[in-house]
């Protein structure tokens, strides 16, 4: 039955190779897309630690920030 | 209405609900894959070729859906100088994109089989690559130009222009004779699809849908953020 689900009558190459490029497709575009916003929470995290306690009020007042200060790990600190 | 979309208000949504949608969408494709590759039965005159059909028919619609989306967000931008729309129309296009170029492949992979060529120049084939181009164009205006203004405009043109194709896609099958088959599902008549091979169809444009949604909120979140950051440096 295994034989049968890999070679489905010769078309077992063309099948799983559509399915396998769909698939490595979707796992490539979410690690990239998933790196993009890490790298882009780090940066926000590093710009607001450098800013004085002052400017970090001023920001945490803001209703722009808010979510994402709560969304990122800096508002932890 | 349109103040509903503006990113400071909906970012509480799109940071959250990621992790549930990549959830639903691994039970839902988990399932489609086995209903695709074991369950479904092959087609009498395709054989177990027919199974390359639930990725590269949920993928070609997805790719034409999301450009049309973006088509329409960028008449509303053009029209009514709507900024809330532009963040929301350049983060469909990555998805948009990988999905169209899934579509050309597997359908190149299913072509072989059944036509006996890996590449035609046929009328739906030729005018999805074209479709890939646009996307291709409209991804890269956003990183050449740097102008927020300029970026928006010519972007909107570019969706708009691209949007002339969509049409094209969806009736070369009926107004030029092509290798490709003509539609086999139809909103407004009956489909010629048996319920067997539509499960996995259905369960398999269910998590392409759901995976275009999640690459489309992390996307967001991140070009929303980018533009924090920048706001950040003004302080």
């Amino acid at each position: 039955m295994i034989n049968d689900i890999i070679s489905m009558n010769g078309y077992g190459i063309y099948v799983w190779s559509a399915f396998a490029f769909t698939l490595i497709s979707f796992t490539a575009l979410y690690i990239v897309i998933k790196i993009q916003l890490v790298k882009e929470k780090i940066k926000f995290d590093a710009k607001y630690l450098t800013l004085t306690s002052d400017k970090k009020k001023a920001v945490r007042a803001q209703e722009a920030y808010k979510g994402i200060l709560a969304s990122n790990s800096v508002s932890k600190i | 209405m349109l103040k509903n979309f503006e990113p400071n208000k909906i970012f509480s949504i799109t940071s959250k609900a990621p992790k549930y949608v990549l959830f639903i969408f691994i039970i839902i494709i988990s399932i489609g894959l086995i209903e695709a590759l074991i369950i479904s039965p092959e087609d009498y005159i395709q054989s177990h070729s027919v199974r390359i059909m639930y990725v590269h028919v949920p993928s070609a619609w997805i790719a034409l859906g999301t450009f049309s989306i973006i088509a329409i967000l960028s008449f509303v931008i053009i029209i009514f100088k709507n900024k809330s729309f532009v963040l929301i129309a350049k983060s469909l296009a990555p998805s948009g994109l990988v999905f169209n170029i899934i579509a050309l492949v597997t359908g190149s992979i299913w072509g072989k089989p059944t036509w006996g060529t890996w590449w035609a120049w046929d009328a739906r084939i030729t005018s999805m690559l074209i479709l890939a181009l646009f996307y291709i164009i409209y991804i890269l205006a956003w990183r050449i130009y740097d102008s927020r203004e300029k970026v928006n405009r010519i972007t909107s043109l570019i969706a708009i222009l691209g949007a002339i194709n969509v049409p094209i896609i969806k009736y070369s099958v009926d107004w030029w004779s092509t290798l490709h088959q003509p539609a086999s599902i139809s909103i407004f008549s009956k489909t010629s699809i048996h319920t067997s091979m539509m499960i996995p169809l259905t369960l398999m444009t269910a998590a392409f849908a759901l995976f275009s949604i999640l690459i489309f909120l992390m996307k967001y979140n991140t070009e929303l953020i980018k533009i924090k950051n920048k706001g950040l440096d003004r302080l």
